[in-house]
């Protein structure tokens, strides 16, 4: 019969010689497998303190933009709520007030934005399809919760510390990515 | 010069000095069982410790690093667990007998470390049929294991606990025969001539081939008999779940656990004494300055170094090597070994009739 790869191999059964029926050999050899393992470099990350480092395009949670001078980038248009193929985007456009300029970039913003996390695949198309650049995934993945209420993520959680006053966090919570 | 030797000796001229002769050998008594409660537990958090760090390393991981500098406290939180744990008696289950069987396994470990030697004068009782005993005694703990098993009415357990003692039963034999082709040399069951034979060279060399073969039937019989892998079936978790200790929960459990790694310290330190010389330091022969510089590495790390080198070979083979099967197991020894022994004892035998060892 054609074997069906081109890595299929017999299976050998003639009668074990004198020398493998002693099976010392062989438990010397196992040993010394076991044995070498032991100065091998061992993979495990020590996870909270170590953390493996993420490939630039991992796709971890939203952030929720602001510009350089710390308004906020989102106008609601909705474009990544439809362009979620989870349905996981939930918002509520408001209009900006006079004595608001500072907080917010245009005429119109989300006064509510709310991610549910459970629903998430974290596929990004929510950046892709922002015109404003307000959205976009960072390297931080989601943490855990006790409550499934826990998960649907708000404005508070997913806005950016402001760039003006809170430079460090900004930086921080910005992350390699744009 | 500060040895244990000295300390237990000034310790009991003080003891006699100060009381009358039936109150300081009460209380020698009372120090000496203390201290072996001690050693016990000292073992059981150490050698768990090891098992697991060993497995880690030989399986690529790093084992328990978080209790601790290093995870070096992780079996004490463990012990901790287990003592707060619920000790549950089933229904069903022989109630006397089954509280009686992690106490009687426990027992049989502690008796069997009275004539081990830890150092140059440290010991228990220097008994004059020292290995005698030890063999003797060894093997009550299979009544402990049985026992367990009979009582807890679950036919997982009475599965391991046959198998136990059918394993014990057998392997005695192979380690019983290697044990007197060492004291074929010596002429003396008592331990301290054992070791004092050992001045010029440990056995394990002076011995010729004979000495090897029987030094490794004895860590093979051992390892059976203190039911570890790959002749742990008496457990064997992936088909009886835990063997003859599968009813058994908390202390009673931590017994069990606590009683297979005193045993396996004990077997080791047996070995260490009748092939390695116990405590005595690495002599060869005639070569007066080499063995000079050797004794001046105390005679207890000697012991110690020994014996943990002998664990971490057990250990070894555990994570080396997968379970037998039990027809495997047994005609492992009394096709194999039993034989092997024999004839191995005859060849001993013959070489000290004519001397032909160094």
């Amino acid at each position: 019969m054609q074997p069906l790869t081109s890595r299929a191999k017999a299976v050998d059964r003639k009668p074990m010689t004198m020398w493998e029926k002693m099976y010392l050999p062989a438990i010397a050899k196992g040993m010394s497998i076991t044995f070498g393992h032991m100065f091998k470099k061992k993979p495990t990350v020590n996870y909270p303190e170590k953390q493996r480092p993420f490939s630039p395009v991992f796709r971890g949670l939203h952030v929720l933009n602001r510009d350089e001078q710390g308004r906020e980038r989102c106008t609601a248009c909705g474009l990544c709520a439809v362009a979620c193929p989870a349905e996981a985007i939930t918002m509520e456009a408001a209009e900006r007030l006079p004595g608001e300029e500072n907080l917010y970039r245009e005429e119109k913003y989300a006064a509510k934005y709310e991610i549910n996390m459970l629903r998430c695949i974290f596929c990004g198309l929510c950046e892709e399809a922002c015109p404003k650049d307000a959205i976009y995934l960072s390297e931080t993945f989601a943490p855990s919760n006790y409550t499934r209420k826990g998960f649907i993520y708000g404005k508070d959680e997913l806005l950016i510390p402001d760039p003006v006053t809170q430079p460090e966090e900004y930086a921080k919570a910005k992350g390699q990515r744009h | 010069m500060l040895s244990i030797e000295n300390i237990t000796h000034s310790i009991d001229v003080w003891l006699y000095g100060t009381f009358n002769p039936t109150a300081a050998l009460l209380l020698e008594s009372l120090i000496v069982g203390l201290c072996a409660i001690t050693l016990f537990a000292v073992l059981g958090l150490v050698l768990v410790l090891m098992e697991r760090k060993v497995s880690a390393y030989m399986q690529i991981r790093l084992g328990p690093n978080r209790v601790g500098p290093g995870g070096a406290l992780q079996t004490v939180a463990d012990t901790l667990k287990l003592a707060m744990k619920e000790g549950l008696t089933p229904d069903g289950a022989d109630k006397f007998l089954f509280n009686l069987a992690p106490f009687m396994v426990i027992v049989v470990a502690m008796l069997i470390l009275v004539p081990v030697a830890f150092a140059k004068g440290t010991q228990i009782w220097d008994i004059n049929i020292g290995v005698l005993y030890i063999s003797a005694v060894s093997s009550l703990s299979v009544i402990g294991i049985l026992m367990a098993g009979w009582a807890s009415n679950n036919k997982y357990s009475l599965l391991g606990a046959m198998r136990s003692g059918a394993q014990i039963v057998s392997y005695e034999l192979s380690a019983g025969l290697s044990i007197i082709s060492i004291v074929t040399l010596t002429g003396s069951l008592r331990i301290s001539d054992i070791i004092d034979s050992q001045q010029d060279g440990w056995w394990l060399f002076k011995g010729h081939i004979p000495a090897m073969i029987s030094f490794v039937i004895f860590i093979i019989a051992v390892t059976a008999e203190t039911n570890r892998a790959p002749f742990d079936l008496a457990e064997a978790e992936s088909e009886l779940t835990a063997g003859f200790h599968t009813e058994y929960s908390g202390m009673k459990f931590a017994l069990f656990f606590l009683a297979e790694y005193v045993n396996i310290f004990i077997v080791c330190a047996i070995a260490a004494t009748l092939f390695l010389g116990g405590w005595m330091p690495l002599h060869i022969g005639h070569w007066t300055a080499f063995n000079h510089a050797m004794d001046y590495i105390p005679s207890s790390l000697w012991f110690i170094g020994k014996t943990f080198f002998l664990i971490f070979v057990i250990m070894w083979f555990r994570w080396t090597f997968p379970r037998l099967r039990i027809d495997q197991l047994l005609s492992l020894e009394w096709k194999y070994l039993l034989p092997l022994s024999l004839f191995n004892l005859l060849l001993m035998t013959l070489i000290s009739i004519k001397g032909w060892h160094f």
